[in-house]
């Protein structure tokens, strides 16, 4: 069954743009879209993405800009973005139809200025920790979410270690005890 | 006064026996575990690593001890102590071989022959779970508290099929004098079999032994000190020595049990078949020490036993220990209990 | 699950160091008396940010990162992180390096059960079992050492392949190997199975519905225990695993046991997987290549990818975003037990605390891998 073309049929006014690559099939979609979009994807009986793999988080803000390897000794070459025409942050959904055996990748950007996004706990009780991990992460809301915590850095820490200008050796937080 | 030096030296050797075994059931678990698991196990102090147990005596008496800060120091003190007592107390009625007369002076191969010597048995095996309790409550500890609550629960549970089981012996044999009992173990039963509690009372013995292990804390029956649920239970605050009295406190117990189990159960020092009294001469010395011997080597096998157990079985969960204890153990020791007392009455009435 | 009053329960925090509480997982319980009301899994207590550090190190630099997220089973990481770089890269790896990985994953498996079988048993109070599959899991790393000098922490294989051919006394090793698995699995199996308590202690304990268990994201040996066949060297078969005769062991109430029930039955598949996989292996000539042609320094062309490999915990995969360079602009890993790790309040709630030991050693929750 031709995935792509089921999809496309499906999601017809939503996709951003389509792809493919190394048999995956890339499916963009506005972020306000994205809890729509995947309900189709879910319950569709066609395709049936019942299963949802994981949720990734991807900072664009330096994608592509560093064309080559600094040399060594350079500070790698970080020009402020030009005014990027893309949002900055990504959202992806790895899917799955268990029914089909089928693979699917969504995507929504979400950018700098409204950094929420709808949760989709709704659909898979399974993107509870994946969200928060993307929360703790990049620092995206997920609108509905049961419990938007911190999930691997303690509560009290500010910044949000996986977004590209946040240095590799961290800033020197420490961790306070904090006894109950 | 000759009487009372007979007494001390009776009490300072049982005390230091039981010790001692104490000592070297903690190496025998080693090794035993070590053999069962395909490992070579304590080797290094001494002959097959025999004083480990000094080695570790050492090591418990020279750590630092430590009370926790928020502890209740009294009560957190107290418990070693309490739970101690009453497992080296217990021995005291325990007959562990038969007499020896010498200059026409009977002296018997127990520290104490009352005649409430099961009863006092049963009192002082209630007794031991102050200690866990308190030790449990005065650590402070949520890990340790749920420890000393489980076992209250547990010994007090298996408590009651324990003495019924026993009392079925007691009701066969008459008495409550564990000499007494002892000593009636002599002979046949039904022409083929020794006249032993255990073909007396084959259900009972079973019960007993399932209410032995649970009294004893062992696995299966280990809960309040289960290490992978609750850390170390009652005593996960404990350090040094006090830990040890605990540790200690507990082979103690299982010596006793399996002292009684054999008293009670396996025909004490008697040999099946064989009239030793009337072989090595009732009351000279090497019928003493040969009844003595007999009996140390059934309690080690049972010592072994409680090794081999805890080794072989996986842990209970807390309510299926109370569903055993309640609903199979203590119904099934009443049964035990009635059928035993049927057939006493037939045979009184048949007998005459 | 939010409905009741938490300030009823006495809370009982268990770890980050306790006992049962693998590497250094935490979960704060709020009991009544034995029985959980309600349980909070506390994680991150070994994040380590491999995520990050990947965005710095280069693709080769990344495996031995692999290593340290399943280390019951490093290799099993390794071969699903090359695997994933190679299907960015579009490259095909050679049959025999192909076989060589399959041997070594499936024997990391064998690894990784036997650890988990063991662990549980010594969690529900049995140790005996643990001491005879421990004793075979250092046979096999043996074999692990002698191929590469690692024990634990394998870095095995290569971008494009694997570094060593099989030694030359594999077959010998293996003769002498075998037939030592299936005691050791044997007598675990005489031992725990059919005893009363453990049937008692883990029949019916944390049972979860298939639909529960996609709808939480699991997979692997958890999933298969609730009777969803899927497994994906079978669905999404990767190397040679088409070609081998296999059977997926699927359980039917998703608890304990059948957990349990799966891991023993998975370690005699894996045997029979490496027999197949070996008996292929000698028809190959000697001189077979084990790299396919990579350059040395891996510059994947731009774009993302995600692939997946059946590790023992379920399905390990990989989201690599390239950007042209010789380092990965962002990998996630998806841990498997960390989706099933999510579950566990519900998974335990209204059993008792020991349920919950039991329940956890049986997800093999791996911190490493669950934190990363």
């Amino acid at each position: 069954m031709e995935i792509k073309g089921v999809a496309e049929k499906l999601l017809a006014g939503y996709i951003v743009n389509i792809s493919e690559r190394c048999n995956d099939i890339i499916i963009e979609v506005d972020s306000r879209n994205i809890l729509k979009c995947l309900t189709i994807l879910k319950n569709n009986e066609n395709i049936a993405f019942d299963f949802l793999v994981d949720v990734v988080g991807v900072d664009n803000s330096q994608y592509l800009l560093k064309k080559d390897k600094a040399k060594k000794g350079e500070e790698p070459a970080v020009e402020a973005p030009k005014a990027p025409a893309l949002p900055r942050y990504e959202v992806v959904y790895l899917l799955l139809s268990l029914q089909h055996n089928k693979r699917l990748i969504v995507k929504a950007r979400v950018s700098e200025d409204n950094m929420t996004i709808d949760t989709v706990t709704s659909l898979w009780k399974a993107a509870n920790w994946p969200e928060r991990e993307v929360y703790d992460m990049y620092g995206i809301k997920f609108n509905g979410h049961p419990d938007m915590r911190r999930l691997l850095m303690w509560d009290e820490f500010k910044d949000y270690p996986l977004r590209k200008d946040y240095p590799l050796e961290g800033k020197g937080e420490k961790r306070a005890l904090i006894y109950e | 006064m000759i009487d009372l030096i007979i007494a001390l030296i009776k009490v300072v050797g049982i005390w230091s026996f039981t010790l001692g075994v104490a000592a070297v059931m903690t190496w025998v678990e080693r090794r035993g575990a070590a053999l069962i698991q395909d490992r070579p196990g304590p080797n290094r102090a001494g002959l097959f690593g025999i004083l480990q147990p000094v080695c570790d005596g050492i090591k418990l008496f020279t750590k630092e001890n430590i009370v926790p800060e928020k502890a209740d120091k009294v009560l957190f003190n107290l418990g070693p102590i309490m739970f101690a007592i009453p497992a080296f107390s217990a021995f005291a009625v325990i007959p562990f071989g038969d007499r020896i007369i010498i200059g026409g002076k009977e002296i018997l191969l127990q520290i104490s022959n009352i005649d409430i010597g099961f009863l006092y048995i049963v009192a002082l095996g209630s007794l031991a779970v102050y200690g866990v309790i308190i030790g449990g409550w005065g650590s402070n500890n949520k890990y340790s508290i749920l420890g000393g609550l489980r076992s209250t629960a547990q010994l007090i549970s298996y408590e009651v099929p324990w003495g019924l089981a026993l009392l079925g012996v007691v009701l066969v044999y008459g008495t409550f004098n564990l000499r007494e009992i002892a000593l009636a173990q002599q002979g046949t039963f039904l022409g083929i079999l020794p006249n032993w509690g255990v073909f007396h009372q084959p259900l009972g013995f079973i019960l007993f032994m399932v209410a032995a292990y649970a009294e004893a804390n062992r696995v299966p029956f280990d809960l309040p000190e289960a290490e992978s649920e609750i850390v170390s239970g009652y005593h996960t605050e404990y350090g040094s020595m006090k830990l040890g009295v605990y540790l200690f406190g507990e082979y103690v117990n299982i010596t006793t049990l399996s002292a009684l189990t054999v008293t009670f159960y396996f025909g004490s020092w008697h040999l099946p078949y064989i009239n030793m009294a009337s072989f090595l001469g009732d009351g000279t010395i090497i019928y003493g020490i040969a009844s003595f011997l007999i009996f140390c080597l059934k309690v080690s096998f049972f010592l072994w036993l409680f090794v081999w157990v805890r080794w072989t079985v996986p842990r209970f969960r807390y309510d299926q220990v109370m569903k055993l204890g309640w609903k199979s153990l203590i119904p099934l020791a009443l049964f035990n209990l009635f059928i035993t007392t049927l057939f006493i009455q037939i045979k009184y009435y048949i007998g005459g | 699950m939010n409905n009741i009053n938490l300030d009823e329960y006495i809370k009982v925090n268990i770890g980050p160091s306790h006992p049962a509480m693998h590497g250094t997982l935490r979960v704060i319980a709020w009991t009544d008396g034995e029985t959980v009301m309600h349980c909070d899994p506390e994680i991150g207590y070994l994040h380590r940010g491999v995520e990050k550090l990947g965005e710095s190190f280069t693709y080769h630099q990344f495996i031995p990162l692999t290593d340290r997220m399943n280390y019951c089973s490093a290799i099993n990481s390794n071969v699903a992180y090359e695997a994933a770089v190679e299907k960015l890269m579009g490259v095909e790896i050679p049959l025999k390096a192909q076989l060589i990985r399959t041997i070594m994953c499936e024997l990391a498996r064998i690894a990784d059960h036997q650890v988990c079988v063991g662990i549980l048993g010594v969690d529900l109070g049995a140790f005996t079992p643990f001491f005879y599959l421990i004793i075979q899991r250092e046979e096999i790393y043996e074999i692990f050492e002698w191929y590469n000098g690692a024990r634990l922490t394998n870095t095995f294989g290569r971008i494009g392949g694997v570094e060593n051919d099989l030694p030359a006394d594999f077959d010998a090793r293996w003769k002498e190997l075998k037939p030592n698995l299936f005691k050791s699995i044997d007598e675990t199996d005489k031992l725990l199975t059919h005893n009363r308590i453990w049937m008692d202690r883990t029949i019916g304990v944390s049972a979860f519905s298939p639909e529960d268990a996609l709808n939480w994201g699991f997979t692997g040996p958890c999933l298969r225990a609730c009777g969803v066949k899927r497994d994906l060297r079978k669905d999404e078969p990767y190397y040679q695993y088409a070609n081998f005769k296999f059977d997926v062991p699927v359980g039917k109430n998703g608890d304990v046991f059948d957990r349990y029930m799966i891991r023993m039955q998975e370690m005699h598949e894996s045997i029979k997987i490496i027999d197949q996989a070996y008996e292929m292996y000698k028809q190959l000539p000697p001189d077979a290549p084990l790299m396919a042609k990579v350059p040395k320094i891996i510059k994947p062309p731009v774009g993302e990818v995600y692939s997946s490999h059946e590790t023992p915990n379920g399905e390990l995969g990989f989201y690599i975003k390239s950007d042209g360079t010789d380092k990965p602009y962002r990998i996630k890993v998806r841990p498997p037990c960390y989706m099933i790790y999510q579950a566990f309040p519900e998974l335990v709630q209204g059993e008792m605390i020991a349920d919950l030991v039991a329940c956890l050693s049986s997800l093999n929750v791996i911190a490493g891998e669950l934190d990363r």
